[in-house]
């Protein structure tokens, strides 16, 4: 039992890992776009519970209320209008794997490389508390407000002109066009 | 004891199955949830390293990659459906008008 709780941390990542990896795998193994969809909220989820974990439970809150809540929406109600069942069976791309399999190998052997060069580097330092602005003590909210509001206040107008882009583009391409209401 | 590195790790197979799902499935929809998956490995990345650092600029740049993913997932699926009102499908090798 005490091992239960001094290794409750770890057995909370393992099952929340696999959860995201098994939902991951859904996603590019269901023929089916809805199955997938679910398996992807599921990963979405799992990875919601991994952000509280590492103490941003602000992206925790902000990851299930947009990507579980409006992307997931947004994706299903695509899935159902196009009616994705009635269209000819899909095949994969299997040919593919092979570059797929050599640009993950790179990843690999750079995570190792980056590995290996931090174990030479030493252990890492002692870990800050991420609540704290100016040596004041917050709430993580209120923490990543004042680093949101303060020091990326011009990338944040920035992202805000992209959503409107995005906004307009999506109406435009979803828009009918002259001809075709007539 | 769970370190930054078993979140880099995880962070990495997910990237992977993402990358695999971009350039094996063929199907349009698949593809973009396979691009989502591809993001969200990356702000495992970038709040893992916020703790690791102890600096909380990781946590407000997951904000912005949560951000731009949703404005990515309005356009593709607004291309979509454009694609689906055009060419009645949504494989991405029936759509090779622009291939030379």
């Amino acid at each position: 039992m005490d091992a239960l709780v001094a290794n409750f941390g770890a057995i909370v990542f393992y099952a929340l890992a696999a959860v995201a990896v098994a939902g991951a795998a859904g996603v590019i193994g269901f023929k089916n776009p809805v199955h997938a969809a679910m398996s992807l909220l599921l990963t979405f989820l799992s990875v919601a519970g991994l952000f509280v974990l590492q103490r941003a439970e602000l992206i925790a809150a902000v990851q299930v209320l947009v990507y579980a809540g409006g992307v997931m929406v947004l994706f299903l109600f695509v899935i159902m209008l196009v009616n994705v069942r009635t269209l000819p069976e899909q095949q994969t791309y299997v040919r593919r794997l092979v570059p797929a399999a050599l640009a993950v190998s790179v990843l690999v052997a750079g995570l190792v490389g980056v590995g290996v060069w931090a174990a030479f580097r030493g252990p890492a330092g002692p870990i800050a508390p991420l609540v704290s602005v100016e040596g004041t003590v917050m709430g993580n909210t209120e923490a990543v407000g004042w680093s949101l509001y303060r020091d990326f206040l011009l990338p944040f107008e920035v992202v805000s002109i992209v959503l409107l882009v995005a906004m307009i583009g999506a109406i435009v391409m979803g828009r009918k066009e002259k001809e075709e209401r007539a | 004891m769970i370190t930054t590195t078993h979140y880099l790790v995880l962070s990495l197979i997910m990237f992977a199955l993402g990358l695999t799902g971009v350039m094996v499935r063929r199907n349009f929809i698949t593809v973009l949830m396979s691009i989502e998956l591809i993001l969200n490995a990356a702000n495992i990345n970038f709040i893992a390293f916020a703790r690791h650092l102890g600096d909380l600029s990781g946590q407000v740049i997951a904000v912005f990659v949560i951000t731009l993913a949703a404005a990515e997932a309005a356009i593709g699926l607004g291309i979509i459906i454009a694609l689906v009102r055009l060419k009645q499908t949504v494989q991405l090798d029936h759509v090779n008008v622009m291939q030379g």
